[in-house]
């Protein structure tokens, strides 16, 4: 008799093509709304947190300036000298690297190619502190550094750019007014979540820069990174501290310089993904209710029918448990049905936009059954209950419901 | 010739609204119908013909009154038990026909069969043999929104014939019917009555079709006028 049922449920669905379409399609967008959402901010937001992970989260930055804008209030701030640095180094505890770091814009140019990009001069440590890792040749030497040799690191895209299929190694490069030989390229870090190519830049020693670019020894920023377990905050307020004593600061004034804590940014970013995440989550809801009010429509909307159908099986002897039972499961092929195919193009959908956006697929089993319950649940209760209701009806007025 | 009472209708109402717009679709009726009986039921319209063949088919129920069909008094049956007393014995052709949109004549006629737990392929056999009877067997995959309305009635019939009930009942089964078609539906329930003793309880509007039935009652007003030799 079940099977019976099952046969009669699924010729019934075939039978009223429009119905059913439009049910399952109801069933289908909402489930679909809810995995696609959901999966796009978890994996944005995932992608914000590998990101923040790549750099480091216990990286602070020392700019000149203070929160008013570079040079604070009158003037221009002075810039950060060798001695600061060296006395960030040896005076403050759970200091793991503290690398000076300059950034300018330039065009490079091998042969014929050219490539508008930026170059940046760092210390040795700069590698380690923001986690860069050699792919080709080697990182700078000791001499090098001290020296200010003419030598580069390169990124990733602008090894590929530029060099196209040649090899780097050795080559010698210009930028802008200065010319250096390439020792190595950087293992790809990729888009940054803010849509930046972290590896569109060349790197050479802070001396180098210093030499051929600035024509002085000034540091215009200083990055720190703080070890592994020190908390950050306790780092930043030494270095406060530090750098208000050197710079003679008197007391109570507005410091021209600022330490810009990495775990701040991370906090910070981590609430909007969070916000963005909920944003998206109650699209989904709504898309899931929406769509629950259109299957609800439809099962509304063809309850006189559908109640006349009941009154003609009951006339010619169904039980009024055939007729529910038959309710029930056309009602749950169809969500079913629905469902499965909102899974997929949820899942579809996800995949498309972590492609697309170069954020990483996050699918949750969690939510593609709360997706799927929802709606099924939705699906069933308005496709049975009317029929309950038609079914306990006299056969005589359920066949002449209008 | 008549056997064993099938049906007793005593003193049977059917009130429909209250006070004022109360409406006696049924006033008191009293009928017998016995085992092989093939009777016409006849009266001006809205004298409650249809509704005294929807309370003995059990589609509707009684106001007040008693309505013993054999031993069983009707009345007192739930639900389930009129569905069952509905399956097991009756048969019914409604005025409006009643059949299932976009579903085709033969998946009609199988539809009663569904519920009496008959296989697909004896279901499907006897779907076709019962729309044979009445003339359609080359309509029987059509839906009945592709049917005349003669035809859809002649479909009708065949659903409420290919569970050989014990007692048919049926609605104006002529009413949109030719009168070519009339009397080859009439000849039809006329055999099936003498030959398969199917006991026969008919509405119709014309004494033509009435000739073919052994006793006519006539309605008035909710009520039996006079019950006569055919
Ligand atoms: N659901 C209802 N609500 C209110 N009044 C009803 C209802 N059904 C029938 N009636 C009334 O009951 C009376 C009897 O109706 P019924 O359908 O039995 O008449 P009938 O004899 O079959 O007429 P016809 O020959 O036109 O088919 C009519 O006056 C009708 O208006
Ligand atoms: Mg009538």
């Amino acid at each position: 008799m079940l099977w019976t049922t099952f046969v009669l449920a699924v010729r019934q669905l075939a039978r009223n093509k429009t119905r059913t379409g439009l049910t399952a399609l109801g069933v289908m967008i909402g489930v679909a709304a809810v995995i696609a959402m959901v999966g796009i901010g978890r994996g944005a937001t995932r992608a914000v947190n590998e990101d923040l992970e790549s750099i480091g989260q216990n990286l602070l930055f020392v700019v000149p300036g203070n929160a008013r804008g570079p040079g604070g209030r009158g003037g221009v701030a002075k810039p950060f000298t060798d001695q600061d640095l060296a006395a960030i180094r040896e005076q403050i505890a759970d200091v793991d690297a503290a690398v000076p770091v300059a950034t300018m814009s330039t065009v490079a140019a091998w042969g014929e190619e050219t490539l508008r990009t930026s170059v940046t001069g760092s210390s040795a440590e700069y590698l380690r502190a923001m986690r860069w890792e050699v792919a080709r040749g080697r990182d700078f030497d000791e001499a090098e550094h001290t020296a200010g040799s003419e030598v580069c690191l390169l990124g990733d895209t602008v090894a590929t750019e530029l060099f196209g299929g040649a090899d780097p190694l050795d080559a010698t490069l210009r930028a802008d007014q200065f010319t250096c030989r390439v020792v190595g390229v950087l293992a790809p870090k990729g888009q940054s979540s803010f849509g930046q190519d972290q590896d569109d830049f060349l790197l050479i020693p802070i001396r180098t820069f210093q030499r051929r670019i600035q024509g002085d020894r000034d540091i215009a920023t200083i990055f720190v990174s703080a070890t592994e377990d020190a908390d950050s905050q306790v780092v930043k307020e030494r270095l406060e501290a530090l750098l208000t004593e050197r710079r003679h600061i008197r007391e109570g004034a507005e410091p021209d310089f600022s330490v810009r804590d990495m775990a701040e940014v991370v906090a910070m970013l981590d609430g909007v993904s969070r916000v963005l995440t909920g944003f998206l989550a109650a699209i989904a809801a709504v898309s899931l209710l929406v769509g629950g009010i259109g299957i609800m429509n439809i099962m509304m909307v063809s309850v006189t029918e559908r109640t006349r159908e009941i009154g003609i099986r009951l006339a010619v002897g169904a039980l009024a448990r055939d007729v529910l039972l038959q309710f029930l499961v056309e009602a749950m092929v169809l969500s079913g049905l629905g469902g499965l195919a909102g899974i997929a193009l949820g899942l579809l959908i996800s995949w498309g936009a972590s492609a697309a956006l170069d954020i990483p697929l996050v699918v949750d089993p969690l939510i593609i059954a709360l997706a799927f319950g929802v709606s099924a649940a939705i699906g069933v209760v308005f496709g049975f209950f009317p029929a309950r209701r038609a079914a306990n009806l006299r056969p005589i007025d359920a066949l002449r419901h209008e | 010739m008549s056997g064993e009472l099938v049906v007793a209708l005593r003193g049977v109402t059917r009130h429909y609204g209250q006070g004022e717009a109360l409406v006696r679709a049924l006033d008191g009726v009293d009928l017998d119908v016995f085992e092989g009986d093939f009777l016409a039921l006849m009266g001006p319209s809205g004298s409650g013909k249809s509704t005294c063949l929807n309370v003995i088919g059990c589609l509707d129920e009684p106001s007040t009154g008693s309505y013993r069909f054999r031993d069983v008094e009707v009345t007192e049956l739930s639900t389930n038990q009129r569905a069952l007393l509905r399956r097991h014995y009756l048969g019914f052709v409604f005025q409006g026909y009643n059949l299932l949109p976009r579903t085709t004549a033969v998946e009609n006629v199988e539809l009663p069969l569904i519920y009496r737990g008959v296989g697909a392929a004896e279901r499907r056999k006897k779907a076709l043999q019962a729309l044979d009877d009445v003339g359609l067997a080359h309509r029987a995959d059509h839906a009945p929104n592709e049917l005349s309305g003669g035809q859809q009635q002649r479909v009708a019939i065949a659903r409420a014939l290919v569970t050989d009930p014990s007692l048919l009942l049926a609605d104006e089964p002529t009413g949109n019917l030719d009168s070519k078609m009339s009397h080859e539906v009439m000849k039809l329930l006329a055999r099936l009555n003498k030959e398969r003793g199917i006991t026969i309880l008919m509405v119709t509007h014309e004494p033509e079709m009435a000739e073919y039935c052994d006793e006519t009652i006539h309605f008035l007003d909710g009520r039996v006028l006079e019950r006569g030799g055919g």
